[in-house]
Order: C-alpha cells, then sequence, then structure tokens
C-alpha cells in the first residue's frame, strides 16, 4: 500500500510539473511587449522600470526558475492590472465561496443521487425506477446553464434571491441565496450518481452473497446495510473524482450566473483581462485542487477494495 | 416368428450425407444481429431520426434560407417569434432561426470531430499499448495518467490564450485530451482478446503486430468503441457550450448553441426566446445522442442490459 500511495505521489508531482512548466512557457513567449498593454504608450524610462519589476528583462529561462522557486515558497505571483494585489489573497479571499458551493453541490448530489439510485434499483420497472432513469438522461442532457436560468426563471425572485451571496461570514450564513445554484451544480452530478447507484445495486442483489444472507434469515433492513449497501458503493468512488472535477469546471458558469464572487468567476475574468501573473496562478491552483483530489479517490479506492491494490501492484 | 429388419429401413428418407452442413437460414452476423435488436428499440430509433433531422437542418437550411445568420437589422431587435422571423430576432436583429441552424453546425461538428479524433487516436493507442504491453505498454499508460491529470478546461483556456479564442483552440484542445479514455479503454479489451486462439494462429502465420492489431484485435472491440464514442460527442458539446457560455469558445460573427445561450440568458426575463431556442435545441440533440448511446449499448452488447 505504502507502494501504492508513493506511485501515486510521483505522478502528481510530474503532473503538476508539467502543468506549471506549459503554462508558464505559454504565458511567457506570447508575441508582444507585456510591459505596453494599456491604451496609452508608456513612456521608455516606466516600460523600462515596470520590465525590471517583472523580471521580463532576463532571459524567459531565467524567469522560470525563479517562478519555480517562488510556486515552492507559496508565492503565487502578483497581478499585471491590479498592482499590489497578489494571487494569494486572491485565492484566499474568493475561494472560500467556490468551495462553499461545491461541498454544498456534492454533499447535495451525493445524497439525493444515491438514494434515487437505490430506491430505483428496489422498485425496479415501476414509475418510480421511469421516473429517475428520466431525471439521469435528462440531467446529463440538460447543461447546467440552462438549468440554472431556467431555477432563475421559475423558482427565484418571489421565493429565493436569483443572484448574490453572502459576504459576510462566508461559510454559514445566507443559506437562501446558495440554494439555486446548488441545485444547479449538483443536477448534473445527481444523475450521474442515482444512474450508476442503480445499476451497481442491480449488480450486487444478483451475487449469491444476497442470497445467502436471505437463507441465513436476515432481515430485508439488515441486508440493504450490511451486504448491499457497501458492495454497491464501491463503483461510485471511481466516478467521484471526474464528478468533483465537473463541479470545479462548472462553477466557472455558475458564479457567473448567480453573481457569485468565487474563483471561478475571477479566472473568467483574468483570462479575459488577459492578466496573466493571476491566469497561471489561479490555473495552477485549480489544477493542483484536481489533480489531488483525484489521487486522493485512487488511493481511497485502494483501501476500500483490495483488489484494486493488488493489481496495481502487479502491473 | 420374428419379422426380418433390414438396414434400409433404417435410412432417414429424403436425408443426403453431402447437403447436412448447407446452410439453410440466411447467415446472421453480428452487425445485423444487432441492427435487428435496435430496429426493435423505438426510443432508439426516434433518436437516430431525431438526430438525422437536425443534422439534415444544420447543413441545408443556412443553405436555403435567403436570411444571412449575420445579417443586422437596427430596426427589428428583440421581434417575437412570427411569420417573417421563425424564432424571432435577437438583440442585433439577427433571425435567430437560421443563427440556430448555423450554431448547431458548430457543436455538431466539435461533437463529431472530438469523436473521430478520440475514435482514431485512441483505438490505435490503446490497441498498441494493449497488444505489446511490458515496457511500452508501462510508458504508454504513464502518458495518459499523466494527461488524464490536466483538466479539459485549463488546456481549452492555455491553447485560446497563447492561439487566440474560438474555433482551431478549441479543435486543438479537444486533440489533446479527449483519447485518453477510450484509449485505456480499448487496452483493457486488447489485454484479455489477445489471449486468444485466432491471434495466436495468426502470429504462426507470420502475421505482423500492426495486421493483428487491426485486423483482428480492434473489430473485436468496435461494440465497446461504438457505444463509447456515442456516449462523448455530447460529452464535447458540453464542453464547448460551456466555454462558449462564458466567452471562451466561439467568437463572434460566428456562433454556437453555447454562445446564443449566453447572449439569451442576459435578455431572458424579457425575451425568453432567445433563451429558449438554443436550449432547447442543445438539450434535445445531447438527449437523443445519450438515448442512441443507451440503445446501441443493448443492441451490440446484450449482457449489459440492466
Amino acid at each position: 500500500m505504502g507502494r501504492y500511495i508513493l506511485k501515486r505521489l510521483g505522478y502528481l508531482l510530474v503532473t503538476m510539473w508539467i502543468i506549471i512548466t506549459a503554462t508558464f512557457f505559454l504565458m511567457n513567449t506570447l508575441p508582444g511587449d507585456p510591459v505596453q498593454t494599456g491604451t496609452k504608450l508608456l513612456p521608455e524610462a516606466v516600460a523600462q522600470n515596470l520590465r525590471v519589476k517583472w523580471g521580463f528583462d532576463k532571459p524567459v529561462t531565467h524567469r522560470y526558475v525563479i517562478y519555480l522557486n517562488n510556486l515552492l515558497h507559496g508565492d503565487f505571483g502578483e497581478s499585471m492590472k491590479t498592482p499590489g494585489l497578489t494571487a494569494n489573497a486572491i485565492i484566499r479571499d474568493k475561494f472560500p465561496a467556490s468551495a462553499r458551493l461545491g461541498l454544498q453541490a456534492i454533499t447535495f448530489g451525493l445524497l439525493v443521487g444515491l438514494i434515487l439510485g437505490i430506491i430505483a434499483a428496489f422498485k425496479r420497472n415501476t414509475w418510480i425506477d421511469y421516473t429517475v432513469i428520466f431525471i439521469a438522461i435528462a440531467g446529463i442532457s440538460i447543461p447546467s446553464f440552462v438549468l440554472a436560468a431556467l431555477l432563475q426563471k421559475v423558482i427565484g425572485g418571489s421565493l429565493l434571491p436569483i443572484i448574490g451571496w453572502p459576504s459576510t461570514n462566508v461559510w454559514l450564513s445566507g443559506f437562501e441565496y446558495t440554494i439555486l445554484p446548488t441545485l444547479a451544480a449538483s443536477f448534473g452530478s445527481i444523475a450521474t450518481y442515482s444512474r450508476f447507484m442503480r445499476t451497481s445495486v442491480l449488480e450486487v442483489l444478483n451475487n449469491d452473497y444476497i442470497l445467502t444472507a436471505k437463507a441465513k434469515g436476515l432481515s430485508r433492513r439488515e441486508i440493504v446495510q450490511k451486504h448491499v449497501l457497501r458492495n454497491s458503493l464501491i463503483p461510485i468512488i471511481t466516478i467521484f473524482a471526474p464528478q468533483m472535477a465537473g463541479i470545479v469546471t462548472g462553477s466557472f458558469v455558475i458564479e457567473r450566473i448567480f453573481c457569485i464572487p468565487g474563483l471561478g468567476m475571477y479566472y473568467v475574468e483574468s483570462i479575459n483581462g488577459r492578466d496573466f501573473p493571476m491566469i497561471m496562478a489561479t490555473t495552477i491552483f485549480f489544477s493542483f485542487f484536481f489533480i489531488i483530489s483525484i489521487v486522493l479517490m485512487d488511493i481511497l479506492y485502494g483501501i476500500i477494495d483490495p483488489r484494486v491494490r493488488v493489481s496495481g501492484e502487479k502491473r | 416368428m420374428i419379422k426380418e429388419y433390414e438396414q434400409e429401413l433404417f435410412e432417414v428418407v429424403g436425408y443426403d450425407k453431402e447437403v447436412a452442413d448447407a446452410i439453410v437460414r440466411p447467415n446472421i452476423t453480428y452487425w445485423k444481429d444487432a441492427w435487428r435488436r435496435l430496429r426493435k428499440n423505438k426510443v432508439a430509433i426516434f433518436s437516430m431520426v431525431t438526430l438525422l433531422v437536425i443534422g439534415l437542418s444544420c447543413i441545408l437550411i443556412p443553405i436555403l434560407s435567403r436570411v444571412d445568420y449575420t445579417g443586422q437589422n437596427v430596426a427589428m431587435t428583440h421581434l417575437k417569434p412570427g411569420s417573417q422571423h421563425w424564432f424571432g430576432t435577437d438583440e442585433l436583429g439577427r433571425d435567430v432561426f437560421v443563427r440556430l441552424w448555423m450554431g448547431g453546425r458548430v457543436s455538431i461538428l466539435i461533437g463529431l470531430l472530438g469523436a473521430v479524433v478520440s475514435l482514431v487516436f485512441g483505438t490505435l493507442y490503446g490497441g498498441i499499448s494493449g497488444y505489446f504491453g511490458g515496457l511500452i505498454d508501462d510508458i504508454m499508460m504513464r502518458i495518459v495518467e499523466v494527461i488524464v491529470g490536466i483538466p479539459y478546461m485549463i488546456v481549452v483556456i492555455l491553447v485560446s490564450i497563447s492561439l487566440g479564442k474560438g474555433l482551431p483552440s478549441l479543435i486543438i484542445a479537444l486533440c489533446i485530451t479527449s483519447w485518453t479514455g477510450l484509449a485505456r479503454l480499448v487496452r483493457g479489451q486488447v489485454l484479455q482478446l489477445k489471449e486468444n486462439e485466432y491471434v495466436l494462429a495468426s502470429k504462426a502465420l507470420g502475421a505482423s503486430p500492426m495486421r493483428i492489431i487491426l485486423k483482428h484485435l480492434l473489430p473485436n472491440t468496435m461494440s465497446v468503441i461504438i457505444v463509447n464514442t456515442t456516449f462523448q460527442i455530447p460529452g464535447f458539446m458540453f464542453a464547448e457550450a460551456f466555454l462558449s457560455f462564458i466567452g471562451l469558445g466561439v467568437q463572434p460573427p460566428y456562433t454556437s448553441w453555447g454562445a446564443m445561450a449566453a447572449l439569451g440568458q442576459q435578455q431572458m426575463s424579457y425575451y425568453p426566446h432567445e433563451l429558449l431556442f438554443p436550449a432547447v435545441a442543445i438539450s434535445l440533440t445531447m438527449l437523443t445522442f445519450n438515448l442512441l448511446g443507451d440503445g446501441l449499448r443493448d443492441a451490440l452488447d446484450p449482457k449489459l442490459r440492466q
């Protein structure tokens, strides 16, 4: 197991390094003078000072080494458009809103999706089952921005606020503001989870050990809790990581529609404003977050299902 | 008195040894069988027809219509759907009906292109990796693992920053990331299949590895590949719609369903039709692709049916 974790962490470092390097060189080899991007041409002396400040007087490889060194010390750089604003401050400032939306969406999506999937599997070929299947197919077919707009139009306004996000006490206050975004962000994962869970439960129910459990005289509840649930949850973990990534990238859109001051919205803003240090910082942050979650899921999967670990070591 | 039974009495009448092996009924191949099953599935057939209609409309309507999809008319902005403009006009007075089908071209093109790239590259990559095994497999799968770790959106954003926003960047990013899932899937299939006797027979007859992969292994994984591709197409269209929605995808004057929905969303409270039509178009196309994928999976691999 230790070797497996080490191997995964090794890939993590390589992937991270590739992303950082690719991001850095893509941003730093763009044509044009990065200092003279404003509408007014700066005087040469000012431009020269700025070049020295941003390190553009040094060759690109030299800057790369400095950038890597800064990253290792946890310094993500400083905005070129808003002097004095560091990327670290932005991430500290904006990430909680995104994280809350993400956590709520993941929890809600997972809970509702799993419950729907289990119910559908047990009530197979009834109207409940068909309803769940319909939700599952609609959920992967309707983009979240369409659903978000629909929610704003139908539910929002009179009952719930359409846009906005609590600005003080980011984690706990203003729950009514978070309901619609959470619904919109989690709809896709509800669909995926319920679909997978239904298949998984049906597969488990066909196994001989369920028959054994029944023959032993266990109650229906005990069979479900001890045998069906535990075994059917295993495949769900594999789709959990991609789902998480989906929620992170989905947040670019959801945050924009609901005017949530999160990191996803800032990311899109910084791309449209071509604020290169900030684009690099947020790209690296998002990728790191994404990759870490995948690696954690893989390790967790290895702990829960020993078969994965064994085959992982053999190969 | 025992009756004499002669040998002739025991011969079957109308039985000819020479035609014993003749096949009376027409031979049903795997694909014919699958098509037969698919034909019975009303939902899948309905999806197929709908997709064909959408596809043909995207190709034909912009050609046949006299209205230019970029043509603006400031005097006729935000018109409700009517006889002159069937789906109304947008904020610049452009005809939504024609734009919808032009946008569909981009959306479907992205979906199909991503599918083709992942199909060709992913199957070959997975096939080679699975067939050779050993060190080659190790190296190739490590590369895949690294690429899988990079989120698709990040790749698109990086490519579009360095090459400029628009269709080419989307397509390049798609080419970089789309094939990994299929490569893994095909590799797994090939690992199982290559132990079969027909592969050994082919090897013994002196077939080259490429021939074995292309002629024997990949055709046997076709059902998995087709089903996976059908489900991937809506995924690519989704990604395009997302990116165009946040302004990183297709740039004006070109349009796509995602870009149209983004514009429509801003006008939603007063002119809901501007959001409605692109939204319905995306959802309907995704839905039919997903339903068709379900049908194909059931038809090609009846074991999987739940």
